[in-house]
């Protein structure tokens, strides 16, 4: 038992330190701008569909829920808005948080272990190139940048499956829509929380791209690190989130309304 | 040994409680060729990989060129990488990019090559291991023969000094295999390439080999020209040396 927590310790002391190294190499030449475009490439737009897709539906789905909630207030007129500020809080960062680590978390941890294992890492270095920087920092780059954006991606999609599903029972037309959506709408309410989701990047990256940098074990080992990489940035996304609210609140005392 | 350009010094080196190297010290002059003979498992991958520093020892000391790999940092060991090529075992080739962009990586990493120049550079190298019009091909897309020659392509793309291969005919057919010891015979003579070939193949360790080393045991059993191993005091390695296939 003890040697388990000792070991579980040891792990979070090495994941930290490579997190470490991956801030501080990111800001030391070369930049690897190529490989970073090519990474937001593979990394963001491809997650488009699943963004845009799980947007629309979860917009509508909440959309459903809050008019069923507001219906009993007689304020129907505040359908729009209730979901957007919903959304944009908390709803909409969080599952792409949790989508974006399924899709590229799985990603990253399979390939970088493929490549540890086929010794494709080893190669790398043996052509003078700094593995680390080339492959880690680039991915976890891309995440960090690619994640806001992907965020409001959900949250446009998911404003536009909640006018649908809206639409369908009152024929409100999207101009009203859109404009009682934003009435309530603050800064303080869209960009903190779309811009933590840099975190969530931060974490998902590192997370993944250390299970799988450090591979062992052949192909059973490459498995292995593309489970973890999902388990363990999904679960740091839900509990970091969790001090990321009260930071958001801490530091902008409006957010809390 | 004024010009050794690879020097082991008393070098151990551990996995665990497993100890695969022992005392090892050898030295490879410029311009000449050491094929390292052993059984499977004996320790030779994790002797060449060494000499880049992609494994480090536990103790003693490996010099490249007179200057000492294992106490290099990154910028250090990384101009030593630039003249030396790397051949693996098991190629190791870039699954996610073509063969031609394989063979192209350090050209576009290190020199100041114009497309069309790398290109050209991409299709002599692939040539000269025996392979045309596979540009385009993935690394999946061929064999493993194919793939093996497509890894001494790129190690030797940016003409480096030195080679170190890893079993590099191994898994071919015998006729290539004594194309690519033609390679490197080649090699060689013509651009002075100093080599160690990891190697299985013992007629192949003769033609190539101007010493040999039988690494055995977590040690260097033995080591001189083939003529020397033949009268070995050890009985084992005079064995290897009559061997006409593989170990
Ligand atoms: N990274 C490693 N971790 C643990 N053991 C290793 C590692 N690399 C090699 N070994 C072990 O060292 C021994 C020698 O391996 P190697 O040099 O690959 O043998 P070979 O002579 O066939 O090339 C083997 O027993 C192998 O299992
Ligand atoms: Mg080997």
């Amino acid at each position: 038992m003890r040697s388990t927590l000792s070991s579980i310790a040891g792990q979070c002391g090495d994941v930290a330190l490579f997190g470490f190294r991956i801030l501080r190499d990111s800001f030391r030449p070369p930049w690897e701008g190529a490989e970073i475009a090519k990474q937001i490439f593979e990394i963001g737009w491809r997650s488009l569909p699943l963004i845009a897709a799980a947007g629309f539906a979860v917009g509508a789905v909440m959309s459903m829920h809050t008019r069923a909630s507001l219906e009993r207030f007689g304020a129907e007129a505040m359908i729009p808005a209730g979901l957007a500020i919903a959304l944009f809080k908390e709803t909409g960062p969080l599952v792409t948080g949790l989508l974006f680590s399924g899709r590229v978390g799985a990603g990253i941890g399979a390939e970088l272990g493929a490549m540890r294992v086929s010794e494709q890492i080893d190669a790398l270095e043996s052509l003078a190139v700094d593995s680390f920087k080339y492959l880690v920092v680039t991915r976890v780059m891309a995440c960090i940048a690619v994640l806001p954006i992907l965020t409001t991606v959900m949250n446009f999609t998911g404003i536009l499956g909640g006018y649908i599903a809206e639409t369908v029972i009152s024929g409100m037309s999207f101009a009203l829509y859109w404009e009682r959506a934003w009435s309530f709408v603050d800064f303080v309410d869209y960009v903190p929380p779309t811009l933590k989701t840099c975190i969530f990047g931060f974490i998902i990256g590192t997370i993944a791209s250390y299970l799988g940098y450090n591979t062992t074990g052949g192909t059973a080992g490459v498995g292995q690190a593309s489970t973890r990489s999902v388990v363990f940035a999904s679960i740091l996304v839900i509990l970091s989130n969790v001090v990321l609210v009260k930071a958001i609140f801490f530091l902008f005392p409006g957010a809390e309304g | 040994m004024a010009d050794a350009v690879i020097r082991f010094e008393n070098v151990y080196k551990s996995f665990g409680a497993h100890k695969v190297l022992e005392n090892v010290s050898f030295e490879v002059p410029r311009g000449s060729a050491l094929c390292i003979l052993g059984r499977s498992g004996t320790g030779k991958s994790v002797t060449i990989k060494q000499m880049i520093g992609l494994i480090k020892p536990d103790s003693g000391h490996i010099y490249v060129e007179g200057r000492d790999v294992t106490a290099m940092n990154a910028a250090e060991l990384s101009r030593v990488r630039r003249r030396i090529g790397f051949l693996f075992q098991y190629s190791a080739l870039f699954d996610s990019i073509s063969v031609g962009e394989n063979v192209a990586f350090p050209l576009r990493r290190h020199t100041n090559l114009e497309e069309d120049e790398i290109r050209d550079v991409v299709e002599k190298k692939l040539a000269r291991v025996g392979l045309r019009g596979i540009y385009d091909k993935m690394p999946s897309q061929i064999s493993g023969g194919m793939q093996k020659r497509v890894g001494l392509a790129r190690a030797l793309a940016l003409d480096p000094p030195i080679l170190l291969a890893d079993e590099p005919s191994s898994g071919l057919d015998p006729i290539t295999s004594q194309e690519i010891d033609e390679l490197l015979l080649d090699l060689k003579h013509t651009e002075h390439t100093t080599m160690v070939v990891v190697t299985h193949n013992i007629p192949s360790a003769r033609r190539i080999g101007d010493e040999i080393a039988v690494l055995e045991g977590g040690r260097i059993l033995d080591r001189g020209s083939p003529a020397d191993l033949e009268q070995s005091e050890h009985a084992i390695v005079r064995e290897f040396m009559t061997l006409e296939g593989g170990i």
